[in-house]
């Protein structure tokens, strides 16, 4: 799963594909039927080695290993990093590197017969992942999970960050080790905010109270992507999760009638409701970047959007701005206030035909080192999925996205009905817009949101799915 | 024929006809094939469902709200690009003042000649990241920034452009502000044809038209736009196509592709959205063949209303 959306959603690439693809439609994938790959379990030449706890997959010296990374938004320096933290374990085993974008383009033909060894099965050309585990392509790796952690008490599965293990999961094996975390929420500035001696505000009353002060600044209190309806999709998701709490999300989810009508819903969104209505959103209609730089300009006090803001807008973020991070608004009464909305993101996968298994775990093990995972969150101004990446860093950013998961109460928001359903998908994108531009009420919302359901539950060619945890 | 040049022909022909009914004319087939059967896309399995996706295609609500809006652009679009490229056109070619030197256009003809064909150079990425910023939503675009200033638009609430589903004379909004940058990018190329089109009548019809005391609008009602019947037929079955089409204009410059909430839905954006999203790609591929029927029936009409004798001249 890639969270991180592309840097621009025009590009010429994907544009021509798509329209030539609606002309055709004719040419079944290619890439599909190649990516067949055979699934009989080979022979690894790598392993073999005394198993040990510093080297619990009992690679062999002077073996090599083979780990494909993907260059983009996070750049490849930190994979660079942990070469240097694999070597210093095991300096006879040779690490071969090599960063790419086009993950799917250069990898999927190897699969069935020389793969390399790790792949980040990341980026716009990535690998469809159920396919990879129903053709037997991929390794599970339940085997990492219960090794030692590299540098730290217990295990790598210990160590690593609420959801990251079930985000890796499917059919009840783990198969994709997500290096990278993110996470959503409200951002402003810190810097301004000591300034005009204000309180980042922590529930929806603290905001209103706070929202003419800023207003009487010449600033608008919120802005956010009008453009892409998953945008403000996340904030009002977060705001419902905290209200109901879990079980109504996995009702929606589960297309469980009247699901949509559950007790507090129409009540978690009334703020935002309340929001558009007061005027306090930037005016105009601005997409991701445009909304991101006018909340940097200082146009508007806060923006909601995940954490790669950071390195989205490295570029343009004036200095002295104290980029931070908040938790979404809550009011009171709220059954599941300290739920974060996170996940874990940027996969990694062994390929079942690797010649080197053994040494891809122990570099993925390397990766989700402490030494490692602090390097990456330096280096990328991401958390990584391990507990305690971002505690040394010095970054406003970063410490405050790691503050949040901390203080949160472990249990993560998550929506799956928009990958389960793609008319939902769009309709939700849609009638969030259609909030957000105040043409609905927050019940009109729930009222259009539960006839939208009723109609997927309804269409026998919809194949329905089950979210259980 | 005889037969030598009949082999030769043949000879040439073979490779370009066995590439396009491979390439072109069989998915054409594939797709038809495709239509009739309940094929998800991603794997080999399908059923015959006969004719169910086409039936489908009629309460099916979405569709219905895109074919209206592609009949909007059918109408528009080739009316706008069409006036608005004969008028450049006059103007360019016989709008000018009449002297010793015969019919002319009007000063610097030339110069705007290269500037309104300006746009059909321009790749569409271009076209369309250029718009994106001419139709900004705040202060910071090229028109609202100009009508804010001179207090003409309220900063507080900007013009919306493409993100305003508000109708205007019973159509969204943004409807109309694509229609606009349809027309802008497809006039200059249509000015071009029409201008060689005029050039090609004789100066002496509009020599004697002005001695007979025409002005410059009979002139144009009654010499120029007759004797251009032609020409401008073909262009009305090019502009219809892409009417028809529209799909990269609402892909790229609409809220959610086809936003916001399904007001610039089109039927090339719902065939994307039913094949490569929700991955139904038996009832898009009935969706396509439907867009396909209709294209030829309406080009087949259009081609027959407008024939008529040809004048020689």
């Amino acid at each position: 799963m890639s969270v991180i959306p592309e840097k621009s959603d025009l590009s010429r690439r994907t544009l021509l594909q798509r329209a030539g693809a609606a002309g055709l439609l004719a040419i079944p994938a290619a890439g599909l039927l190649s990516a067949c790959a055979g699934s009989e379990p080979s022979k690894s030449d790598g392993g073999g080695a005394a198993k040990s706890k510093d080297n619990p997959f009992g690679v062999k010296d002077g073996s090599a290993v083979k780990v494909v990374v993907f260059n983009g938004g996070l750049g490849d320096q930190w994979a660079k990093e942990d070469k240097v933290v694999f070597n210093a374990k095991h300096p006879n085993v040779t690490v071969n590197m090599s960063s790419t974008q086009k993950i799917k383009t250069e990898e999927q033909p190897k699969m069935a017969t020389q793969p390399s060894d790790l792949v980040m099965n990341s980026g716009a050309d990535m690998m469809d992942r159920s396919t990879l585990i129903n053709e037997g392509a991929i390794e599970p790796l339940d085997d990492l999970l219960t090794a030692p952690a590299w540098d730290g008490e217990g295990t790598v599965g210990d160590s690593l960050l609420p959801g990251t293990v079930g985000d890796g999961t499917q059919n009840g094996k783990f198969y994709v080790v997500n290096v990278a975390y993110t996470v959503w929420g409200n951002w402003y500035n810190a810097a301004l905010f000591k300034k005009e001696g204000w309180t980042a505000p922590t529930t929806w009353d603290e905001f209103f109270a706070l929202a003419p002060k800023i207003k009487a600044k010449g600033m608008a209190p919120y802005v956010h992507d009008a453009a892409h309806g998953y945008y403000p999709r996340w904030a009002l998701f977060a705001s419902i999760w905290k209200a109901v709490g879990k079980q109504a999300v996995v009702d929606i989810d589960n297309l469980k009638d009247g699901a949509w009508k559950a007790d507090g819903i129409v009540a978690a969104l009334e703020p935002w409701e309340k929001l558009v209505k007061d005027k306090l959103l930037l005016p105009g209609k601005l997409d991701h970047t445009q909304s991101q730089q006018a909340f940097l300009d200082g146009k508007a006090a806060f923006i909601q959007v995940g954490t790669w803001l950071k390195n989205e807008m490295a570029a343009t973020i004036p200095p002295g701005f104290e980029l931070t991070m908040s938790d979404y608004w809550s009011k009171p009464g709220d059954k599941a206030a300290k739920d974060v909305f996170a996940a874990s993101g940027e996969g990694f996968v062994v390929p079942s035909k690797a010649p080197n298994k053994e040494a891809a775990k122990e570099f993925l093990r390397a990766i989700l080192s402490k030494a490692g995972s602090a390097k990456f969150a330096e280096l990328t101004k991401s958390l990584a999925s391990t507990k305690g990446s971002g505690d040394n860093v010095q970054d406003t950013a970063l410490a405050s996205a790691n503050a949040l998961v901390k203080g949160g109460s472990g249990e993560l928001i998550s929506v799956k009905f928009p990958d389960f359903y793609a008319d939902l998908d769009k309709e939700s994108q849609n009638l969030s817009e259609e909030l957000m531009a105040g043409r609905l009420t927050a019940a009109q919302f729930v009222d259009k949101m539960q006839a939208a359901a009723d109609k997927v539950a309804k269409d026998s060619s919809i194949k329905k799915q089950t979210r259980t945890a | 024929m005889r037969h030598g040049v009949a082999r030769f022909v043949t000879g040439f022909l073979a490779l370009p006809v066995a590439l396009y009914l491979f390439y072109v004319v069989w998915p054409f087939a594939q797709a038809a094939g495709y239509s009739l059967t309940d094929w998800g896309g991603y794997s080999d399995s399908q059923r015959f469902v006969g004719l169910d996706n086409y039936v489908r295609l009629f309460s099916d609500e979405l569709i219905r709200k895109a074919f209206w809006h592609n009949v909007f652009f059918l109408v528009t679009v080739p009316l706008f690009t069409i006036a608005l490229a004969l008028f450049l056109a006059f103007l360019l070619n016989v709008g000018g003042r009449e002297d010793r030197a015969g019919i002319r256009g009007v000063f610097g003809s030339a110069l705007y000649k290269v500037i309104f064909f300006f746009p059909q150079v321009l790749s569409l990425v271009v076209i369309a990241v250029m718009w994106q910023q001419i139709y900004r939503t705040d202060g910071q675009g090229l028109i609202n920034g100009l009508l804010i200033k001179i207090g003409l638009v309220d900063a507080d609430n900007p013009i919306a452009f493409t993100a305003d589903p508000e109708p205007f004379l019973g159509v969204p909004a943004v409807l109309w502000w694509l229609l606009l940058i349809a027309v802008w990018s497809g006039a200059g190329f249509y000015m071009v044809l029409f201008s060689a089109a005029m050039q090609s009548i004789p100066k002496d019809i509009y020599e004697a038209a002005i001695l007979d005391g025409a002005g410059r609008f009979h002139t144009f009602f009654k010499v120029t736009l007759p004797l251009l019947r032609d020409s401008i037929s073909v262009a009305w079955v090019y502009l219809g196509f892409i009417a028809l089409d529209m799909y990269a204009l609402v892909f790229v410059m609409t809220p959610s592709q086809g936003g916001p909430n399904h007001a610039s839905e089109i039927f090339a954006s719902v065939l994307n959205f039913t094949a490569f999203q929700k991955g139904q790609f038996g009832y898009a591929c009935a969706m396509g063949v439907a867009l396909a029927i209709f294209t030829i029936l309406l080009a087949a009409v259009q081609l027959r209303i407008t024939r008529r004798d040809r004048i020689e001249y």
